[in-house]
């Protein structure tokens, strides 16, 4: 067994409990949702937080649609998105995606939220959201604020959440004859990304109206692949046309090798996997989906 | 052999060999199972080891003072303590040493430096972060076909006059032959190949628990061990503690797979630190401690050749190997064979000469080499040569079922002796290899692949790859003879005692031990057959040497071939007692009666007779007994193998395997295995599930590799992969039944037989898929798309 250093631990009982206990224990408290990144660096000694805010009790595990948007709570669990009626109707990426994040052990407890915060380079639901053009929300002592996905990760485990702030809820554009995929390839099940593709892709008239391309594992900034995204906008769905942005993907990603594999074998997979999941998703949405 | 006689008892099970559950499941299933880390004792005192950081660097100065001043810890041991007691280094079974705490140098990531015995298990991880030491880092040796370089840093500065990293050359074979057979041929390939180090990784990790018993002298160990009574008698060896007052208890073990075999520092620590405390010492490791520091498998570089006539005759095979041993050669070995079983390389073919050659290195890498289920490296040996005999296919472009049926030993050749001196005691290769064909519908699957291959060429792209691989395996199990076969001067036989209580139920004392291949049933199976008691009244009794007779353990898929031999004959030797007894009680000669159904009865007259339970209270009541019997109904033996028994099986591997991202899918898998009679053909299915999962784990994902600083990049189950249920087909197995003729029930071993069998047919499958020659295991995504690329990449190095 591994073990940890010592730590306090406090349950909060609601969203301003959270944040006061994170006022008053400073910068050396951590919030814990599911616990399945946090606990492991602390039994590693990576991690030494003084202080765990167990946020559990909290009401955020939700997914609705309100306001033309579908509503993510920070503490819905991965097996909770996966197994959504409401993301699944919008957004077939949510369930490829959760369907090979980890195993169904860790997506009993892991959280969406946690997993945003966590900000592993290796992290799928960060692709899937950065893609998306999702809105992450945001709530101190101060009041709210929102933060796009893409402006939400700053670096490798490293996010715009402030001291004294906590994560509430996940926002996603709902958008009309769209259709979106998730391919990811790894080792084994539940290991991490070797390289991760996630597109949505809206279609209007017979040419792409919009698009969002989010890539995990291989090194592009904030998740995604802007200059893909440009150079599918406004032109017809054709293979010719994949394989250029997914090239375009490649060419933005800037992986490191290791026993994943290969920089050159994860930059390859940025483009063959960027690639299937454009004619997918653009299947999905020809589908009328 | 006949099976089918077999009566059932009451519970429903059959009175001897057959399908029953697992005695020992109930308990298991039901969390009951008592492992290391279940024990607690009064005043026990938790211990943890400080490891070394880096690969290899002089230990400059300790400073233990603010971890003993920890509140809660009670004592720190150092490479100086044990100096003192003269336990710094230990001899290990390969006739090597190697350090229990490092003294001068550290020589591997991961290695034990000190020792915190603390009153909590929390206090004592904490105490080792207070612990300072300071190394001055040496370079290190990392790349083992490097460690023989001029000038390579030398790793082991503690033997006197070493001034290089070699540790032994060996040989077997005979060269001249094979040079001449290899000048005939018409054919030669040849192959490098590397079998890259993988770790067993048991469910359960290494641990102890000791306590030194300061009025009587008595020191028991409770431990992972395969091999209690040998560690008994190393206690006794190395520390010059009297062995009766050694008691060595191992309860219920999580796997072992060869991990557990050695002594490791921990154990020795736990008893240093209860001579030191006075109190139980319970040291029990983490996963990455165990990953990292305990006994590793495989790391076997091998350059083969394979040589042919034109029409296809495999003529001869050699071999030359770079073993990397680790920064300690520890191997856990027949100590006779540095190189373990490997010269049983030659397989399953026929031909005239083979040669190989070994040469053993330090690396500064964990010390081990034998485990993972390897039979004593003959997983090396099989790997080695049906990929020889693949390259050959490829090279001659012949099927490679076509050539191997060709080449397979043919049963009126048995008992076969080797080119390399193994003498095969019974076979009949070919059957089974068409067998696992009928299975596999091999025909149609070469035929599906040729219909793929085709719409491929035309520019369809929306199928897999498709690849069929195949093995044939033979293995050698079951070691001694004690002539041939020894640990440290240890031979390797092993004893078995029997007692019939009164009431007619039995216990059976052995000296081997579970680690979850369901010895509680499979030996109570072997004393029904033999005295026809129902299994359920049978007892088997392992783990404490105080209370079970002398062998060497269980591994290299020896229990069943040894003390299932013991088991067998003492059950025997307890049946003719009992004839002599049933005899005096129905008033005739022994010779009158004859041995029916679990039963004595007078020949001609079925209706006189006793059974063994009958007999087992006349054998202890007041029943006057002939001259020369004692009474009682018990018997020991101990059982000297007169050879190995050499089980063996063909399969064949199907996969996909998707060209754009080089991921591999195991289709079907078809396993025909030859292990002479099942003693529980549930038991030997399970143990061959497992084996293939292990199969699939190392040729697809499993390794453990070294950056150049030596860093361990395997060190956790993030890094260190494990197949799951997701990875593995439904495995589809069949059976050939050639009996052994020497063991006393025909059976031969057969744990070991899936992992030495399935991954050179996992690696051939996905190879035939992708038509290339060869690439190293383990197969992953990257390694396959970049084999795809004429690019493979060294896989015990850290991927760049
Ligand atoms: C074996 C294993 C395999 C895995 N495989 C994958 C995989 O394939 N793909 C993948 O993407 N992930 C994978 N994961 C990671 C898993 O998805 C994450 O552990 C999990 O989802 C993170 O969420 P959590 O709720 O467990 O976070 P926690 O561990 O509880 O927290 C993570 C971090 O986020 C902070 N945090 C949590 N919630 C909030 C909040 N509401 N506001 C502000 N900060 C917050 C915490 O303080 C902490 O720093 C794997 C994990 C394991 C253990």
């Amino acid at each position: 067994m591994q073990i940890p250093p010592p730590f306090e631990y406090e349950r909060a009982t609601s969203i301003d409990h959270a944040i006061a206990l994170l006022d008053r224990l400073g910068p050396e408290a951590r919030l814990v949702a599911g616990g399945h990144s946090l606990l492991p660096m602390m039994k590693l000694r990576l991690a030494r937080p003084e202080h765990l805010i167990d946020i559990n009790d909290l009401d955020m595990a939700y997914v609705r649609v309100e306001g033309g948007e579908i509503r993510i709570g920070a503490m819905t669990r991965h097996r909770e998105l996966l197994e959504s009626a409401v993301a699944a109707e919008h957004y077939a990426i949510f369930g490829e995606a959760e369907r090979v994040i980890a195993d169904p052990i860790v997506r009993n407890r892991g959280t969406v939220g946690g997993s945003l915060c966590q900000a592993d380079p290796s992290e799928d639901l960060s692709a899937v959201m950065s893609a998306l053009g999702a809105t992450v929300v945001l709530r101190s002592k101060n009041g709210e604020r929102t933060v796009a996905a893409r402006e939400f990760h700053l670096g490798p485990y490293e996010t715009a959440v402030q001291p004294g702030e906590i994560v509430t809820e996940i926002r996603v554009p709902i958008r009309n004859r769209t259709g979106s995929a998730y391919q990811k390839v790894e080792r084994r099940a539940g290991d991490w990304a070797i390289a991760a593709s996630g597109v949505f892709v809206s279609l209007d008239a017979g040419t792409i109206s919009d698009c969002g391309i989010g890539l995990t594992a291989v090194g592009v900034e904030h998740f995604c692949a802007p200059a893909a995204e440009d150079a599918l906008r406004g032109q017809a769905p054709t293979e010719a046309n994949i394989v250029a942005a997914a090239q375009l993907a490649a060419d933005a990603s800037n992986p490191s090798s290791d026993q994943r594999g290969p920089a050159d074998y994860k930059r390859h997979l940025a483009n063959e996997l960027t690639a299937r999941a454009l004619r997918r998703a653009i299947a999905r949405a020809q589908g009328g989906s | 052999m006949t099976v089918t006689e077999v009566p059932t008892s009451a519970g429903g099970n059959p009175i001897g060999f057959g399908r029953m559950l697992r005695k020992e499941d109930a308990r298991f299933l039901r969390g009951q199972g008592h492992y290391i880390d279940d024990m607690d004792m009064p005043g026990m005192l938790h211990g943890a080891i400080l490891r070394s950081p880096v690969a290899h660097a002089y230990i400059k100065s300790i400073d233990t003072s603010a971890a003993e001043a920890h509140p809660k810890v009670k004592a720190v041991i150092t490479g100086a303590t044990l100096e003192t007691l003269g336990l710094a280094w230990v001899p290990t079974l390969s006739y090597d040493t190697a350090a229990v705490l490092a003294t001068d140098k550290v020589r591997f990531q991961g290695q034990e430096v000190a020792f915190v015995i603390a009153e909590d298990k929390y206090s004592a991880r904490d105490a080792l972060e207070l612990i300072d030491v300071e190394y001055e880092i040496l370079p290190p040796v990392v790349d083992a076909k490097k460690a023989l370089d001029p000038g390579a840093p030398v790793i082991r500065t503690d033997k006197e006059g070493k001034t290089d990293n070699h540790i032994f050359d060996w040989e077997a074979g005979d060269e001249a032959k094979c040079d001449a057979a290899f000048a005939k041929a018409d054919v030669i390939v040849s192959q490098d190949m590397l079998y890259p180090r993988v770790h067993p990784s048991p469910m359960e990790t290494c641990g102890a628990v000791a306590l030194m018993d300061k009025v009587t002298g008595q020191l028991t160990i409770w431990c992972t061990s395969q091999a209690p009574h040998a560690h008994r008698t190393i206690y006794a060896l190395v520390a010059g503690l009297p062995e009766q007052k050694i008691r060595v208890v191992t309860n219920d073990i999580g796997g072992g797979f060869g991990n557990k075999v050695g002594i490791y520092s921990g154990y020795v620590l736990a008893i240093v630190g209860s001579i030191v405390t006075g109190k139980p010492v319970k040291w029990v490791e983490d996963r990455s401690e165990h990953l990292m520091s305990t006994a590793f498998a495989r790391d076997y570089h091998m350059h083969g050749e394979i040589a042919a006539t034109k029409e296809g005759k495999i003529l001869g095979v050699r071999v030359n190997v770079l073993a990397d041993h680790g920064c300690f050669n520890g191997t856990a070995q027949p100590t006779k064979f540095p190189a373990g079983f490997f010269h049983i390389f030659t397989g399953s073919y026929d031909y005239e000469a083979a040669h190989c050659k070994v040469t053993g290195v330090y690396t500064n890498k964990a010390p081990g080499g034998v485990a993972y289920a390897c039979s004593f490296r003959i997983t090396e040996a099989v790997y080695l040569v049906e990929r020889l005999v693949d390259c050959l296919a490829d090279e001659m472009k012949i099927d490679p079922a076509q050539l191997r049926l060709q080449n397979l030993l043919r049963a009126e050749q048995f008992p076969y002796t080797t080119p390399t001196g193994w003498e095969y005691d019974s076979g009949n290769y070919g059957p089974t290899l068409l067998e696992a064909m009928r299975i596999a519908g091999y025909d149609e699957l070469r035929a599906e692949q040729r219909g793929r291959r085709e719409r491929r060429a035309a520019g369809d792209t929306s199928e897999p790859l498709m690849g069929i691989g195949l093995s044939f395996f033979t293995e050698g199990v079951g070691a001694g003879p004690r002539k041939h076969m020894d640990i440290l001067g240890l031979g390797m036989a092993d004893g078995a005692e029997l007692r019939v209580h009164p009431t007619g139920k039995a216990q059976l004392r052995l000296s081997c031990i579970s680690q979850g291949q369901g010895h509680q049933t499979t030996f109570a199976q072997i004393v029904a057959q033999e005295l026809g008691i129902p299994p359920e009244d049978v007892e088997v009794i392992q783990g404490d040497t105080d209370n079970t007779p002398f062998g060497l353990g269980t591994y290299g898929s020896r229990s069943t071939p040894v003390s299932g031999g013991a088991a067998a004959i003492v059950a025997r030797r307890v049946r003719d007692k009992a004839r002599v007894v049933a005899a005096a009680a129905l008033e005739c000669s022994p010779d009158d009666l004859e041995w029916k159904l679990g039963r004595w009865q007078v020949k001609g007259d079925p209706e006189k007779g006793k059974t063994i339970q009958e007999i087992a209270m006349l054998s202890h009541s007041s029943l006057e007994l002939p001259d020369g019997v004692e009474g009682h109904l018990d018997g020991t033996c101990v059982y000297n193998p007169p050879n190995l028994t050499y089980p063996f099986g063909a399969y064949i591997c199907v996969t996909d395997v998707d060209p754009g991202t080089g991921e591999v899918k195991v289709r079907r898998f078809i396993a025909v295995d030859d292990c002479g009679p099942r003693i529980n053909p549930m038991i030997v299915e399970g143990q061959v599930h497992g084996g293939l999962a292990d199969g699939v784990g190392m040729a697809l994902m499993q390794v453990i590799a070294f950056d150049e600083e030596g860093n361990n990049l395997g060190g956790s189950f993030m890094d260190y992969l494990l197949p799951t249920s997701m990875e593995c087909p439904s495995w589809e197995l069949g059976e050939t039944i050639t009996p052994s003729p020497h063991h006393p029930l025909g059976v031969k071993g057969v744990g070991e037989s899936a992992t030495v069998g399935s991954p050179p047919a996992v690696v051939n499958s996905v190879l035939d898929a992708i038509q290339v020659r060869h690439a190293d295991m383990p197969l992953t995504p990257a390694q396959v798309w970049r084999a795809m690329q004429g690019n493979p990449f060294r896989t015990d190095l850290a991927i760049t």
